[in-house]
């Protein structure tokens, strides 16, 4: 059975793949939103900024697949560090509603600049990993299976990196300072902690990783246009955090399933898919605060 | 006579129309404890944050271990030993007692990414260690407590959520230690305890202490000098004894005639 779930079902492997991906980038805003509270309401729009790398790179650099992979997750850094500079002295809201004006301008740029592709968008060559062509079917003797079997793959190795790296930062003197940041500015500072700088540490780590989850995304599609990097879609995002229990890895990854299947398996709420969303992050707000899956005291310290 | 660890010199902050600190002139010995009294809003609290960097003062000079620093981030005046608690607490809650420890030892401990992602073996060790210092300190307060470092901050009595801030301010070894008010919302008895207890580490670690408090009894027995302060401005300086006679300050604030 389990082989010819492999063999047949393309749409089933895209639907995991892109489980994977999304987990990633929301790992990503999880260090910001989740460890040093820096919102982001331009998830979406980095992860785009990821893809858009990569195409760009792929289409007219003979630069080796996999570094590009790693420049889209350095191009999102770097844009999300200059976006956040000018408003890191301040506190309150600011830095979420310059995330916002981003998401929004952003969509606008890609879809007037003929370079990259108006609102058509771009094609992507077949992603290429030494001598492994992404875009040919898997075969290993008799056994034949779908091409996306290597996405999921390499999107369950990506997947397995990053979730190393939010855990570990997680449990780590970093991790403590980032808490410290977000639960309290004044106390922090007082104890010699440079908030602004953890603050764009946090932010950049967080875009690098969805950029690299954006690039990947935009590999598997093969095609990337505006449409795909709005609002609502980073909007989603930040709704998988607040399901899954901000903070906590596991909660997201949890979130991210239901949240990419739901619409799938219940075809007729498709449409209105945002309206439930809006209707479920409301609920949780209500009722369950922290989430499905609240996350869990660090406990550092204890032996192990 | 040796330098005061700490001086200011016509140390003023403005906020608008209103002069919450002025032209204060302030002198404290190495190793002593000093208090800082006066009504509610006569600038106590605005000169330890002025102090500590949060505010910047609007005129006048702060010199610390024959340094200036006013004029520094909060950052830079920790780091040169100058630690605090608040008048609320500002524990973070959700955290551990042990995180919260490790927060007012920040100077210390190695914040690269590189270290606390990838050398782990070496950040194992340095959380050990960390984790029997916090445990000695904490001990001198309370040997239970002691035993609670892996509790969340929020689910700690209220004595003990001040110990906790005590100990996160000394954990980094300061020079000086400014208390604001350490017995608001304690009992008498609880206040007593947390005093000696504090006048313990004072004394084995040779610390310096500014005082901010409203219980004359913890003045009168722990402070050798006290500063009165008035609308922002000294009214009187000496031992309690002194103070508490002066006519200035009893009007003011012991609300004697």
């Amino acid at each position: 059975m389990l082989a010819a779930l492999l063999r047949e079902d393309d749409f089933s492997l895209l639907l995991i793949a892109r489980i994977l991906i999304v987990i990633v980038a929301c790992l990503g805003l999880n260090v910001q939103f989740g460890y040093a509270g820096v919102v982001n309401f331009a998830g979406a729009s980095f992860f785009g900024v990821g893809g858009y790398t990569a195409a760009v790179l792929s289409r007219s650099t003979g630069m080796p697949h996999l570094l590009v992979l790693v420049a889209g997750g350095a191009a999102a850094g770097l844009i999300g560090t200059l976006l956040l500079l000018p408003v890191l002295r301040t506190r309150g809201h600011y830095a979420a509603l310059v995330t916002i004006a981003f998401a929004l301008l952003l969509r606008t740029f890609l879809e007037v600049n003929d370079t990259l592709g108006g609102p058509q968008g771009l094609k992507l060559p077949e992603l290429r990993v030494g001598p492994l062509r992404f875009n040919e079917p898997v075969g290993l003797g008799a056994f034949e299976g779908s091409f996306y079997l290597r996405y999921v793959a390499l999107a369950l190795l990506v997947l397995v990196l990053a979730f190393a790296v939010v855990q570990r930062l997680e449990r780590s003197f970093a991790g403590i300072a980032l808490d410290a940041v977000r639960l309290d500015e004044t106390a922090a500072a007082s104890f010699g902690l440079d908030v602004a700088w953890w603050k764009i540490a946090a932010f950049t780590l967080g875009n690098f990783v969805t950029g690299v989850a954006g690039a990947l995304s935009a590999f598997m599609i093969g095609f990337i246009a505006p449409n795909n990097y709005n609002f609502a879609e980073s909007l989603i995002f930040v709704s998988i955090l607040l399901l899954g229990g901000i903070g906590n890895p596991w909660g997201l990854s949890l979130a991210t399933a239901i949240v990419v299947l739901l619409p799938e398996k219940l075809q007729v709420i498709q449409e209105y898919r945002f309206l439930l969303f809006a209707a479920m992050v409301i609920l949780i707000l209500l009722f369950r605060p922290a989430g499905l899956l609240p996350r869990p005291m660090r406990r550092l310290g204890q032996v192990r | 006579m040796m330098a005061p660890l700490l001086s200011c010199r016509g140390l003023t902050r403005r906020f608008g129309g209103l002069l919450a600190l002025e032209a204060l002139d302030l002198e404290v010995e190495e190793g002593s404890v000093m208090g800082l009294i006066g009504p509610n809003g006569s600038g106590k609290t605005t000169f330890f944050n002025v102090l500590t960097g949060i505010f910047p003062p609007s005129a006048g000079k702060i010199t610390f271990a024959g340094a200036p620093i006013s004029g520094l981030t909060p950052q830079g005046v920790y780091r040169q030993g100058i630690a605090r608690t608040f008048q609320r607490s500002r524990l973070c809650l959700p955290l551990s007692i042990f995180d919260n420890l490790m927060v007012g030892n920040h100077r210390h401990l190695p914040h690269g990414l590189w270290f606390n992602l990838v050398r782990r073996g070496a950040l194992r060790r340095k959380v050990e260690e960390s984790f029997v210092q916090a445990r000695e300190l904490l001990r001198i307060f309370d040997a239970a407590l002691a035993d609670r470092l892996l509790e969340p901050a929020g689910r700690i009595a209220m004595i003990d959520r001040r110990r906790v801030e005590v100990c996160r301010a000394l954990i980094s070894r300061p020079r000086l230690l400014l208390l604001d008010e350490p017995s608001a919302g304690m009992t008498h008895d609880e206040t007593a305890r947390l005093m000696d207890d504090i006048l313990q580490v004072q004394q084995q670690l040779g610390l310096t202490i500014i005082l901010i408090e409203h219980e004359m009894g913890v003045i009168e027995r722990i402070t050798r000098r006290c500063v009165v302060l008035n609308y922002g401005r000294k009214i009187a300086e000496g031992t309690y004894a002194e103070v508490s006679q002066d006519a200035s300050v009893r009007q003011a604030y012991l609300g004697l005639s």
